[in-house]
């Protein structure tokens, strides 16, 4: 079996693996990270957004393989300690997530939508820049809102997480 | 009203979790030794069994049991039941045909099990289950419910002639045609409600574990109602008397219905952790879920409106379709019949209204319950009739609702249901003005100029939610009883456990439960924690469905707290040495009234459990109470939403261009939670209006298998949406709760479909809308040329 090494929220991850493993599956069962999740089976839920060398991937359409040497970012990496992350805060704060099932992967794309549109982040570029994540609970109405707090709030964080970013 | 308490939008108790990645869901659950399960699913929509060959796939790596049918049978375990009996109108019971959890000798849809492999890994599980042999001796099928009744048509299940389930009816015929005879004017139309696919974004799954030293299961799974589940399996199926079952709801992610059924897949599971002595799980994949989940709606409807001269309703008169699919689902024959039949009045006073429902089964897979159940599809009747009756007559089709909206109550509607309450005009005239309906025809004329088609409707829906009192749903067929329970568990330094029967699943019960008790023991709210989903932990419970949690769930909390409150202050009245009538509670204190002397919620918890102020002679120690809650009538939340829309004449495409919805829920404990929900419901509505359809083919392939296929809303379909409430509360209910799980997905489809039609000028098109059904019905008029 093929060994892979790569970082995973900074920990380094040496695995040796069926070369057919998806990252997520390494994720969700090698690592036990299971706040990653897997909706649907076509890479059309988004689900299972990850970083991957701080860029959004859908973790279900990456073989492990593909990963190797790579920096990897799962929702259970976005927080600074016990200090929220400001996305996952607006989140919260706008009653942008019901089940929570597509939460990770929702939080995870706007993060990567900020990085690259900024910080002022109007409705339609919010819901274009959606497009591969899904979700059932919301009608996208407090999440369009959610994202737009949350860029605003990434634009005044603390220095310790712009420095971390 | 406290920043925690009823009333208040308080930030969900819930969301830390999920935010962080820690939420627990089904397929989280991993247990030492498990093995997976892998289900062979008949491809073909109708076929005889004629030969299993399992040896190939029991000799490839990791398999540990390869299972078909017949072993099922071999170890007798009950079929799969419905638990709402319909009698037919010539008193004749429906035709329940046997639903193994796998097929024995015939499958009857694309997807229907076969057998099970169950084996280390689910790569092994997958990759056996594709060298089981399965030879089949294939079937004609039939998947329209319009074609399933004739005579032509393949045959399904033997105790089913003519495919048909049961021919059921409600009101008076003689009345209602002498009504439409009378009637000056009579709207015709012909509808068909379009089957959807539910769709939570977390698959079904199941991880089921024997423990053989206690010969007991527990079973993790996907479901709404964790007790109905326990009860079905073990009375029904037979897996396991109740007490040597456990079944734990974990954090299920989305419903909407669909994980309210006894499935075959969590069956097998619990069956196959005997027969292997290992944990077996299983998670469905997506294409799988759209083959085996329950889908919902899939009507085809006849109706009939009469209307005096002065624009009043003088009957209604519908005839029905239902497909129930294959087999029948646990609740599937309560959906096209008593939660729509009983819906037709709408929110009119209508002297006379008779409906037929015939269900039939078709090569598909089963339909039950989604989203609203029954009443989309009786509201979808009603408000498209009412838009095209005014445009007939040429009213303002605001005007002819004003016209004919129930004003006085109690309202004894002629299909059942005894509305409580409600003002239905003020729903309507706040919607109207919140949408501009004054100003539609100057936005229509600027729209044409730009060459788009502006067109703007409304649907005034009525549901029927808080379901429902157990002693009339039993007269209706229920199988079982509908109330909730709760139980209060104070602990000695003062905090607080809840456990419920509801169950949550996106809905934030953890945080509205929790205002109830802290508004109502003045306490925080961090200091109680609401338990659910768990038959080891809630002695019993109904579950989360119809929009009940709020109105019976809490209902059944509220009535525990009475009793908490009635042993505390006796409690109060030993440690403060005076008359229990002399006790006051209040902001979380006990005070003897007119006086100083007091003690805090959490001291008269402690003294209930040290138990040193008084004597066991006279009172109990501990502070415990528990309730079940019967609710004595349905609740009713009406209101009216109002879609514009612009249609683009040269594409069809179809932009919903605004959103206002003003609704009618009673009570409001959490206005932001309630928002969220009505967001959640209308974009529903709009999927099933503009892009949603489970398509078969007609040899019942199923030809919307995925997310690429089987189009759901995404953030860019939609516009932002205005929602709003009117309050008359629930006198039927302690708390004056009516519900609101469902109302969006209930009254959008009419708002957009009247909306797209008062656009195109025409009644000539069919749900979902999409861009090529809409240039097609332009085509048809004529119009797309001239635009």
């Amino acid at each position: 079996m093929p060994t892979v090494s790569l970082t995973v929220n900074g920990n380094p991850v040496h695995a040796d693996i069926d070369p057919r493993t998806l990252l997520v599956q390494l994720l969700r069962e090698n690592l036990r990270l299971t706040g990653t999740r897997v909706g649907c089976d076509t890479s059309q839920c988004g689900s299972c957004v990850v970083h991957m060398d701080g860029k959004a991937v859908k973790s279900c359409t990456v073989l492990t393989l593909q990963a190797e040497g790579t920096a990897i970012t799962t929702i259970e990496g976005l927080a600074l300690g016990e200090t929220l992350h400001p996305m996952q805060q607006a989140f919260r704060d706008n009653h942008g997530l019901q089940c929570g099932f597509c939460t990770s992967g929702m939080i995870m794309t706007a993060v990567d939508m900020v990085r690259r549109k900024g910080h002022a982040l109007d409705d339609h570029t919010i819901r274009r820049e959606l497009e591969g994540n899904l979700c059932r609970c919301t009608g996208y109405h407090n999440i369009v809102k959610s994202i737009a707090a949350g860029a605003r709030a990434m634009e005044s964080a603390d220095p310790l997480r712009r420095a971390a970013e | 009203m406290s920043a925690t308490g009823v009333g208040a939008s308080v930030r969900r108790m819930e969301d830390f979790r999920f935010i962080t990645g820690r939420g627990r869901y089904t397929d989280d659950i991993a247990r030492p030794g498990q093995a997976c399960a892998a289900f062979v699913r008949s491809p073909h929509a109708h076929a005889t069994i004629d030969r299993i060959e399992t040896g190939a796939a029991a000799a490839m790596p990791g398999v540990c049991a390869v299972l078909t049918g017949a072993d099922l049978a071999a170890d007798k375990l009950g079929p799969l039941i419905c638990g709402w009996m319909i009698h037919s109108k010539d008193g004749s019971p429906m035709k329940m045909a046997a639903h193994p959890a796998l097929a024995l000798g015939r499958v009857y849809h694309a997807g229907d099990p076969v057998a099970v492999v169950i084996a280390d890994s689910y790569a092994q599980a997958h990759e056996a289950a594709e060298k089981v042999e399965v030879t089949y001796g294939e079937l004609p099928a039939v998947v329209d419910p319009a074609e399933a009744q004739s005579t032509n048509a393949p045959q399904l299940h033997e105790v089913a002639p003519r495919n048909t389930i049961f021919e059921w009816h409600l009101g008076d015929a003689q009345a209602t045609d002498a009504a439409l005879k009378s009637a000056k004017h009579v709207t015709r139309l012909e509808l068909r409600n379009n089957r959807l696919a539910p769709n939570a974004i977390e698959p079904r799954a199941a991880v089921a574990e024997f423990d053989a030293g206690n010969d007991a299961f527990t079973l993790w799974y996907t479901t709404q109602n964790p007790h109905l589940a326990r009860l079905v399996l073990s009375a029904f199926i037979g897996i396991a008397p109740e007490h040597k079952l456990r079944v734990i709801a974990p954090d299920v992610g989305g419903a909407f219905g669909s994980k309210i059924f006894i499935y075959p897949e969590e069956v097998v599971c619990l069956w196959a952790a005997r027969k292997t002595g290992r944990p077996v799980k299983w998670v469905a994949e997506r294409s799988e879920a759209f083959l085996s989940d329950a889908h919902g709606r899939d009507h085809v409807t006849r109706a009939e409106m009469g209307l005096d001269a002065n624009g009043k309703i003088v009957g209604l008169r519908v005839k029905t379709i239902a497909n129930l699919g294959a087999y029948m689902s646990t609740f599937s024959s309560s959906v096209p019949t008593y939660l729509y039949g009983t819906l037709l009045s709408g929110q009119y006073d209508i002297p006379a209204i008779y409906c037929e429902v015939d269900a039939v089964y078709t090569n598909t897979a089963p339909v039950d319950a989604y989203r609203g159940a029954g009443r989309p599809e009786a509201t979808y009747v009603v408000e498209r009739l009412m838009e095209v009756s005014a445009r007939e007559m040429g009213l303002d089709p605001a005007e002819l609702r004003r016209r004919n909206f129930i004003k006085t109550f109690p309202h004894q509607t002629p299909v059942i249901m005894a509305y409580d309450c409600g003002d239905y005009p003020a729903s309507l005239e706040r919607a109207l003005e919140l949408a501009g309906y004054n100003s539609l025809n100057e936005r229509k004329q600027e729209a044409a100029r730009r060459g788009r088609l502006r067109g703007l409707g409304l649907s005034t829906y009525i549901e029927a939610c808080g379901i429902a009192p157990s002693q009339a749903v039993g007269s209706l067929g229920a199988g079982v009883g509908l109330w909730e329970s709760a139980e209060v568990r104070v602990n000695p330094t003062g905090t607080v456990e809840v456990l419920t029967g509801s169950h949550s699943h996106g809905q934030g019960h953890e945080t509205t439960f929790a205002q109830l008790v802290s508004e109502r023991l003045g306490i925080p709210i961090e200091s109680i924690a609401i338990v659910h989903g768990d038959t080891d932990k809630v002695q019993f419970g109904m579950g989360t469905y119809g929009s009940r949690s709020a109105a019976v769930g809490m209902s059944a909390i509220a009535k525990a707290l009475d009793k908490v409150e009635a042993k505390a202050k006796k409690v109060a009245a030993h440690m403060l040495e005076a008359a229990e009538a002399d006790i006051v509670f209040e902001d979380g204190r006990f005070t003897v009234a007119g006086t100083d002397k007091s003690a805090a919620f959490g001291e008269v918890a402690l003294n209930a459990y040290i138990a040193h102020k008084f004597s066991g002679a006279h009172l109990e120690p501990g502070l415990k109470e528990g309730s079940f809650y019967d609710p004595t009538n349905f609740t009713f939340p009406a209101g009216c939403h109002v879609c514009e829309v612009e249609v683009d004449p040269e594409t069809g495409e179809t932009d919903i261009v605004g959103w206002t919805a003003v609704d009618d829920f009673g009570v409001i404990i959490n206005p932001m939670i309630v928002e969220g929900q009505v967001h959640g419901g209308i974009v529903q509505g709009i999927g099933q209006a503009l892009m949603e359809h489970v398509v078969y083919d007609a040899q019942g392939q199923l030809v919307t298998g995925s997310l690429t296929d089987y189009a759901l809303p995404r953030a860019e379909d939609l516009p932002p949406l205005i929602v709003d409430t009117t309050v008359t509360p629930c006198p039927s209910n302690p708390l004056g709760i009516k519900g609101c799980g469902e109302a969006g997905a209930i009254a959008a489809p009419a708002a957009v479909m009247n909306a797209i039609t008062d656009a195109i000028g025409t009644e000539d098109l069919a749900m979902p809308a999409t861009p090529q059904a809409v240039w097609a019905a332009l085509a048809r008029t004529g119009r797309r040329e001239a635009a």
